[in-house]
């Protein structure tokens, strides 16, 4: 007993409707506003609940062609600015503009028409089929008195199309999985036909194939000229599809623009109050943001030190990435170009002395990093190859070692944990060297 | 098929099973009618509008600069019966003017009542809601019994302007009809004010502030009926719910109130669907959500307050019935809404003709929810509760 999206029968036509506007032909890809103004421009936005504020002098724009991601940590009030653009919260102050227009002045059917927004979940508690609940994304394009025409029922065949729902259309909202179902809640808000996106964690709940389908799918709506604004947590996927990043944090945004300048270390550290190294993923070339557990949290760590690190590949990598994470100041080398310690130097800005790979290392190359071996507080030498004691007239780096003013020796598998507690200890005589 | 399609084709046939029950029920009782008599009775009972003719009584004159006195002839509608089957006498004054009103009666409370429900139920998104989650029945209660109790203190003497001293005495039945309507709106908008905050009025909110005022107003009908006396028999049987004695004029006052009333809210049923989704996505998908509520609660509880002001309070129609079709034909409201107030309207034609045809008359209140409670029970134990 489903509506059939071919039906002849449907009756009105969208043309034969003596009202339609220009909205009512809209369909995914299309747009109904053609103004210069922010698709979403939020200012000063400031909101309570009691008296307890959840975020405060908020701004951020969203402009036509933009995916702009919202990320923070838990409770930074992600949801809330959501909300209050949807206008389900009412802000203490400050000023939600949709499309050129105050969005207090307008109806929720106009709203409606304006912005879509895809929630994390939904309550829906009778078993609507699923072509029905992606019909309910037409609402704001329908009177009172109308049916769907045939605007509306190629609206939503195109919507489930696109969200990869149109295979179980015909099956209960209540039976389909969480994942199928928030990919529902996607198609709807694609049936609405909106030139502005609200996603509110889209892939939460999606598997790896879905997730990347999903954004991709945002991806190409916003480079049709649409706007999106997503709420998102996982840092390595607003950093690959987002134009620009806002980090929400401690009630204000803390950062804001293109994924390369507000991802950064210490831009995490303040907001995520999380140790994180931010590399680059090999396969897209956007960052990657890898978060640790900050064993330091808690403890004296105020001071970074500034160290220098023997080692190489992966395990090499491993530790300069956590001690990056951690806040120190790096070195490293020597090590061959190209050597997996050698890129994630570079992403963490550490000063890498690199020489050819199976070349032998000239003597000025050895200089340069025994220079900075000796700058260092102290350096960290990682595995045993690379030991001050082994294979001292073939290895470069047993120069290096040599000079070394203080040297911490830790093993390729080494534990985080151990790893800082032996770089945090160089000042305790009574402490062992090596971990 | 789209949903207004399979609402009307639903609706045609189980507007026939309504036509097809109303008839058996006006063929049963202490004088057995074959159904064919029934309809023919009823037939001969309806007359048209056959043509207009002038009188010879002249009801005005006209004067017109230029032209005499011109005189206006008075218009009479003239009406004729287009069937004039032999019918016995006696059986079409027992189907016409005692059986059929109360049959109609039945199905306009039993139609009002199971439409209630089903808004009340999709409103608050809860499958226990029934018409009078928001205090609708316990204020006609409150309202009837008080005036059954204190008769006399509700007829007085008013002086109009114009047109001088009127003597405003309800006939008795009117008068438990129209304190049981007030009563059920008072109560109903008592209970939206408390739940109402800032201009926004939250579910969950409503729902308690419904228990609540529901609880004190039986307290206040308990002590009634302490107070009642001689009374309290005819207070019994207005809260156990009945039919007997449905006049015609009651059965029109009622099929002025219901239709439009229904009307209204098959209109919002589209809008109905949205808000199951959750208000917040309501409101992100166009619907003004709180003008919304107020038009589903308003109508609501006149609705029920128009079914229940004639019939008492008659239990389970409201909740069992959406149930039953929500099995049926799914939870759409574009779909649901017109075939369970349809269905809802035969059902309580059928429990009102079990009332009524033992030997002793029982409330049809007891035949509702002596079916009722057992179905509900039946409810809870399989998955369309549960799931909820």
């Amino acid at each position: 007993m489903s509506a059939d999206p071919t039906a002849e029968g449907i009756g009105d036509d969208a043309s034969g409707e003596p009202g339609g506007d220009p909205a009512d032909d809209s369909t995914v890809g299309s747009q109904s506003t053609d103004t210069d103004d922010p698709l979403i421009d939020v200012g000063g936005l400031t909101v309570s609940f009691g008296d307890v504020p959840v975020v405060s002098g908020v701004d951020l724009r969203v402009e036509r062609g933009e995916l702009v991601g919202l990320v923070g940590p838990n409770g930074a009030g992600k949801t809330t600015v959501l909300r209050a653009i949807k206008g389900t919260l009412a802000p203490d102050a400050g000023t939600v503009s949709l499309a050129g227009d105050r969005a207090a002045d307008l109806s929720a059917r106009e709203a409606g028409r304006r912005v879509a927004s895809v929630p994390q979940e939904t309550s829906l508690a009778f078993d609507f089929r699923v072509r029905h609940v992606v019909e309910m994304g037409r609402t704001p394009h329908l009177g009172r008195f109308d049916g769907h025409g045939a605007a509306d029922d190629r609206a939503v065949q195109e919507a489930m199309d696109a969200a990869g729902v149109a295979r179980f259309a015909d099956r209960s909202i209540t039976e389909v999985s969480g994942g199928e179902r928030q990919r529902v809640l996607l198609a709807r808000a694609l049936a609405q036909g909106t030139p502005a996106l609200l996603l509110d964690e889209p892939t939460a709940s999606l598997d790896a194939n879905h997730a990347v389908r999903t954004l991709e799918l945002v991806r190409d709506l916003v480079d049709d000229g649409r706007g999106a604004l997503a709420a998102i947590h996982d840092l390595d996927a607003a950093a690959r599809y987002c134009d620009r990043i806002v980090v929400l944090a401690n009630g204000g945004v803390h950062a804001a623009g293109p994924p390369d300048e507000v991802l950064t270390a210490g831009a995490l550290r303040a907001a995520f109050d999380a140790e994180a190294f931010v590399g680059r993923n090999p396969a897209t070339g956007t960052p990657a943001v890898t978060a640790f557990d900050a064993v330091g949290a808690g403890r004296d760590d105020t001071d970074p030190r500034r160290l220098h690190v023997v080692g190489t590949g992966r395990s090499g990598s491993r530790v300069v990435a956590r001690l990056a994470a951690a806040g120190h100041r790096l070195s490293v080398g020597v090590v061959s170009e190209g050597d997996a310690t050698a890129e994630t130097a570079r992403d963490a800005d550490a000063a890498a002395v690199t020489a050819p790979a199976f070349a032998p290392v000239d003597a000025e190359t050895c200089e340069a990093a025994v220079r900075l071996a000796r700058e260092a507080d102290a350096t960290v030498a990682v595995g045993e190859g690379t030991r001050r004691d082994a294979g001292e007239r073939t290895d470069p780096n047993a120069a290096v070692l040599a000079a070394a003013d203080r040297l911490v020796e830790v093993d390729a598998d080494v534990d985080a944990a151990d790893l800082l507690d032996a770089v945090r200890g160089l000042d305790d005589p009574d402490r062992p060297r090596d971990a | 098929m789209s949903a207004w399609t399979r609402a009307s084709v639903w609706s045609a046939g189980l507007a026939a099973a309504l036509v097809a029950t109303v008839v058996v029920s006006a063929a049963i009782g202490p004088v057995r009618i074959p159904p064919a008599e029934v309809v023919k009775a009823v037939l001969n009972a309806v007359s048209v509008p056959a043509g207009v003719e002038t009188t010879s009584a002249a009801v005005g004159t006209l004067r017109l600069p230029g032209v005499g006195p011109l005189t206006l002839p008075g218009v009479d509608l003239t009406y004729a019966s287009p069937f004039a089957y032999p019918v016995d006498d006696v059986h079409a004054q027992i189907v016409v003017g005692v059986r059929l009103p109360r049959i109609l009666m039945a199905a306009l409370v039993g139609f009002a009542l199971a439409a209630a429900g089903t808004v009340m139920q999709g409103f608050f998104r809860n499958p226990m809601a029934d018409p009078s989650i928001i205090g609708v029945s316990s204020g006609a209660a409150v309202g009837a019994v008080a005036f059954i109790v204190f008769p006399t203190a509700l007829s007085a003497t008013v002086t109009l302007p114009l047109i001088g001293a009127v003597d405003v005495g309800l006939s008795y039945g009117a008068g438990v009809s129209l304190f049981a309507f007030v009563g059920a709106l008072a109560a109903a908008f008592g209970v939206y004010a408390i739940a109402t905050r800032h201009g926004r009025t939250p579910v969950a909110t409503l729902l308690l502030a419904g228990v609540a005022v529901q609880t004190f107003l039986g307290a206040v009908i308990s002590y009634l009926q302490l107070q009642a006396g001689e009374s309290l028999r005819r207070i019994v049987a207005w809260l156990m719910g009945h039919l007997s004695g449905a006049s015609w004029s009651e059965v029109a006052a009622t099929a002025v109130v219901v239709p439009p009333l229904f009307l209204i809210l098959l209109v919002y049923a589209r809008d109905l669907n949205v808000l199951l989704l959750g208000e917040e996505e309501a409101r992100g998908l166009g619907i003004a959500v709180e003008r919304t509520k107020r038009v589903l609660l308003g109508a609501s509880a006149l609705i029920t307050a128009a079914g229940v002001a004639f019939a008492g309070v008659i239990g389970f129609v409201g909740l069992i019935v959406p149930h039953m079709l929500r099995l049926v034909v799914g939870p759409d409201h574009r779909v649901l809404l017109p075939t369970a107030a349809l269905a809802g309207g035969s059902f309580l034609v059928a429990a009102d003709t079990v009332a009524r045809a033992g030997s002793t008359e029982l409330p049809v209140g007891i035949v509702t929810a002596a079916v009722g409670a057992p179905f509900f029970i039946y409810l809870l134990s399989n998955r369309e509760v549960h799931e909820l």
